[in-house]
């Protein structure tokens, strides 16, 4: 009984992360049409840096502060050069989606090797509330939990953000249909610019709380972006919604298969979607 | 008269908006026969649903003969079904001609290069293309665009041709010579259905006519019945 | 179908020519001269092959890793007890079955889930292998029997003879136009009777046993191969790379990339190991955003600029 609870409960837990790292990469797709491959690469400099910040005195909850504005203004700036200048230049839709794919991948190369040159393959880690209690008979080590709140509260304020602001409404707007949005006066540019860099603020917050729980590496970026993808997937391709839903049920079946198997937990992500993409191709909630 | 195209309770639905309801339709061989309606009446849909390109929710599609609702589109073609788009679809990195060799090379099953080349050389000859040949697609004006979708559709040696609003843009000498063409072909034994807005075309060449409205026909007969219909013209003056 | 200026054959005659020179490399060079000509090699047929189904028909796949590593592990179970070319066929074997099986489920789709779908294939199949290793025979990576570097060195030139000759025959039949209408359009290829999910399988399937035969060969070339060497992203990267850089869609394009990407790497990797990616990172954003046609598509600029400068020079003195 205590397994099923500790299951779940840790199934939950990262659930939130998966959820919050895929809500990025889902808004970065279906506003901007950009599929960026170096979506977890922002979390990986995001989580060495906010460890490397505790270690130097920050306390943990501070380096929100930093990390996360720092991660919108770098995927602020990119879109508005790289990306707006590849739009520009870009003969149709097809074109840039392909060319932007491309772009990010080359963006992995480069995000993915500073992390490696400046930490090499060694894990940081830091103490932060790591004591466990009990919950229904399942030991939770208590800063995972923190981390669950945390998560929990970025997803609801992002909601409130795209139901309830001004700059929500225009982001909604853009991503049902580009030119429609233009004509009612949206500003494209900035618009896609602060979804870009509301993605990698997203995936930088995973990557505090990955790096608050865990102990991260320099070489989690590749991981996080394949589950975040497989997660949207899932969940359907630029539903953010469906990137909760899809964030926890992998988070769930992560947990449950890494119980008997830790290194199988990828094949059953891979399964789990191409049955999904057989009876669904369009995720489940996806439109 | 045979049957060529035998369509019964074709529907589909987008979410929960039903786009086409219900269609039964039955075109004759060697036939014009004018599909018509409002903007958004499923018109489009319901060729997307005969060629292939989106399933059919239920219903079934009868071509010659032969039971094609769920088919591929490739397999529909190959029986001698072609198309164009509303918005015209072509190859645009390559020129006219080589668009048309497309069709000639892939619609029919065991074409050689020189049998495709020939047909390529008749198809413009007849649509009249052959002065834009060597032009790059996007060179040519959008009209002449919809003509290489039905030269490209003609090279595949259909039995039946669907044309989506081909005459879209043309001006009035360009809509004559555009009837024409369609009258040609059906005289050389292909079948056509034509979506059309343009309705001195549609009344003047189509043996007969539907008219889709909200994704249900709501009206079948001559040029000179669906001109009197009452049902119709409330639709078009929008006195519903 | 590009042909970028050059005229066919002259393109042909270039390729011939680095070809010959390649074959006399055993014959003068250095072991390092050879083992880097095979590297080389190795790209040529990659790098080829991807650009043969990728580029006409604009489905991005990024699975090369996935192949190459199936081929590094077809040499790491089979080395011992057979010989090079049984050692190639079973790593494309391998390749080509795993694409037929993730290409018939994805290339349904839209290209975007292709595109990830071939993306996570290589963090697939390294767990795979990974959980293989640790859970079945308890012993990481393997011990790859080396057949010598002129045997590498032979087999890789034969595969890019071989890979040239197919990206020719594909670009001059109808499958290779097939590719074309389907990049171009895809709702008009399958209008006109196109099966387009059975093209598409196929030029997948087709470059992924080109490139599980050459990373069997890779594979005899390093002695030990772990899932980690052998499912890199690195070998995803690189051909897109070397095809971004040099010209999509053109016959000379990919050979250039490979020809400057796997030398530079192969120089760079012990100097400067992680500054040469970030380099070879940003020379792909640059490509993209500067050079959408490569440098093939460059020298066509410039040849035609030249050109027009003579035309208008010739009307002034009109």
């Amino acid at each position: 009984m205590s397994t099923v609870v500790n299951i779940v409960i840790y199934g939950i837990i990262m659930g939130g992360v998966y959820g919050l790292i895929s809500m990025g990469l889902t808004l970065q797709y279906g506003v901007g049409k950009i599929l960026n491959v170096s979506h977890g690469e922002f979390l990986m400099l995001s989580a060495m840096t906010s460890c490397v910040l505790v270690k130097a005195g920050v306390h943990p909850l501070l380096t929100f502060v930093i990390c996360l504005p720092a991660a919108f203004i770098v995927g602020f700036i990119l879109n508005m050069t790289l990306y707006r200048w590849l739009r520009n230049f870009s003969k149709d839709e097809a074109t840039f989606e392909s060319n932007a794919m491309l772009m990010s991948f080359g963006l992995y190369f480069i995000l993915a090797n500073i992390g490696l040159k400046i930490w090499g393959t060694l894990s940081k880690s830091y103490q932060f509330y790591s004591y466990p209690v009990k919950i229904l008979g399942a030991t939770i080590i208590v800063n995972r939990l923190i981390g669950l709140g945390i998560a929990i509260v970025f997803i609801i304020a992002f909601f409130i953000f795209l139901n309830k602001t001004r700059l929500g409404k225009a982001i909604r707007a853009t991503s049902q249909s580009t030119t429609a949005a233009a004509m009612m006066g949206v500003r494209i540019n900035k618009t896609m610019a602060i979804c870009f860099g509301t993605g990698g603020l997203l995936a930088a917050a995973a990557g505090i709380l990955i790096g608050m729980s865990f102990s991260p590496t320099a070489q989690i970026g590749l991981t996080n972006t394949v589950i975040a993808l497989i997660v949207v997937v899932l969940g359907g391709m630029g539903s953010i919604p469906g990137a909760v839903l899809g964030g926890l049920l992998i988070g769930l079946v992560g947990q449950a298969v890494s119980f008997f198997d830790t290194s199988l937990v990828t094949v059953a992500y891979y399964l789990m979607i191409i049955i999904l993409l057989l009876i669904r191709p369009k995720g489940l909630l996806g439109r | 008269m045979m049957s060529m195209l035998e369509a019964t309770g074709v529907s589909k639905s987008f979410g929960g908006l039903k786009a086409v309801l219900n269609v039964d339709l039955s075109v004759n061989k060697g036939e014009i026969f004018g599909l018509i309606g409002p903007n958004g009446a499923g018109k489009s849909t319901f060729f997307n649903m005969i060629s292939g390109a989106i399933p059919i929710d239920s219903g079934t599609v009868i071509f010659d003969g032969i039971k094609i609702s769920g088919m591929k589109p490739d397999r529909i073609c190959r029986l001698g079904l072609g198309r164009s788009f509303q918005a015209a679809k072509n190859f645009a990195g390559m020129p006219v001609w080589q668009n048309v060799l497309m069709g000639a090379l892939f619609g029919q099953k065991g074409q050689s290069y020189a049998q495709a080349m020939s047909a390529v050389d008749e198809v413009l000859d007849f649509v009249g293309l052959n002065d834009l040949r060597d032009k790059m697609v996007p060179d040519i004006p959008l009209a002449y665009q919809k003509r290489l979708e039905m030269a490209r559709s003609l090279a595949t040696r259909p039995k039946l041709l669907m044309l989506d609003e081909i005459m879209a843009g043309l001006n009035p000498s360009e809509v004559g010579e555009a009837m024409e063409l369609i009258t040609k072909t059906r005289d050389s034994g292909i079948t056509i259905i034509m979506i059309e807005h343009v309705m001195k075309a549609i009344m003047n060449i189509c043996d007969r006519i539907a008219v889709l409205h909200h994704g249900a026909k709501i009206a079948e007969g001559t040029p000179e019945e669906i001109a009197a219909s009452k049902t119709v013209i409330e639709v078009y003056l929008g006195e519903s | 179908m590009k042909w970028s200026g050059l005229k066919k054959e002259f393109q042909y005659i270039i390729v011939a020519i680095i070809v010959i020179f390649f074959a006399f490399v055993p014959l003068f060079g250095s072991t390092y001269a050879i083992t880097l000509s095979s590297t080389i090699m190795m790209y040529i047929v990659m790098a080829s092959c991807w650009n043969m189904f990728s580029g006409p028909a604009g489905y991005i796949s990024l699975a090369s890793g996935a192949f190459v590593g199936l081929g590094f592990y077809a040499s790491g179970f089979l080395s011992t007890r057979f010989p090079l070319p049984v050692l190639m066929l079973a790593g494309g074997l391998a390749s080509l079955v795993l694409a037929v099986i993730i290409g018939s489920i994805t290339l349904r789709l839209r290209g975007v889930y292709f595109t990830i779908f071939t993306f996570c294939l290589v963090e697939l199949v390294k767990a795979v292998m990974t959980w293989y290793e640790i859970m079945v025979v308890r012993k990481r990576g393997l011990n790859v029997r080396n057949f010598g570097p002129n045997a590498a060195f032979y087999a890789m030139l034969v595969m890019v003879v071989i890979a040239l000759a197919v990206v020719v025959i594909v670009r001059k039949t109808r499958f290779g136009m097939a590719l074309t209408g389907i990049g171009e359009s895809e709702d008009a290829a399958a209008h006109i009777g196109i099966n387009t999910t059975a093209y598409k399988v196929s030029g997948f399937a087709v470059t992924a046993f080109m490139m599980g035969t050459v990373g069997a060969v890779r594979a005899t070339m390093l002695n030990h191969i772990d899932p980690t060497s052998a499912f890199n992203m690195m070998f995803s990267f690189l051909p897109v790379l070397m095809c971004v850089f040099g010209g999509m869609n053109t016959f000379l394009g990919p050979i250039i990339g490979a020809i400057v990407f796997a030398a530079l790497q192969y120089n760079l990797i012990t100097k400067i190991p992680q500054i040469y990616m970030i380099i070879f990172g940003a020379i792909m954003i640059l490509s993209i955003l500067f050079m959408p046609t490569g440098i093939v598509g460059v020298y066509e600029r410039v040849r035609k600029a030249i050109e027009n400068r003579k035309i208008q020079k010739v009307g002034g003195h009109l």
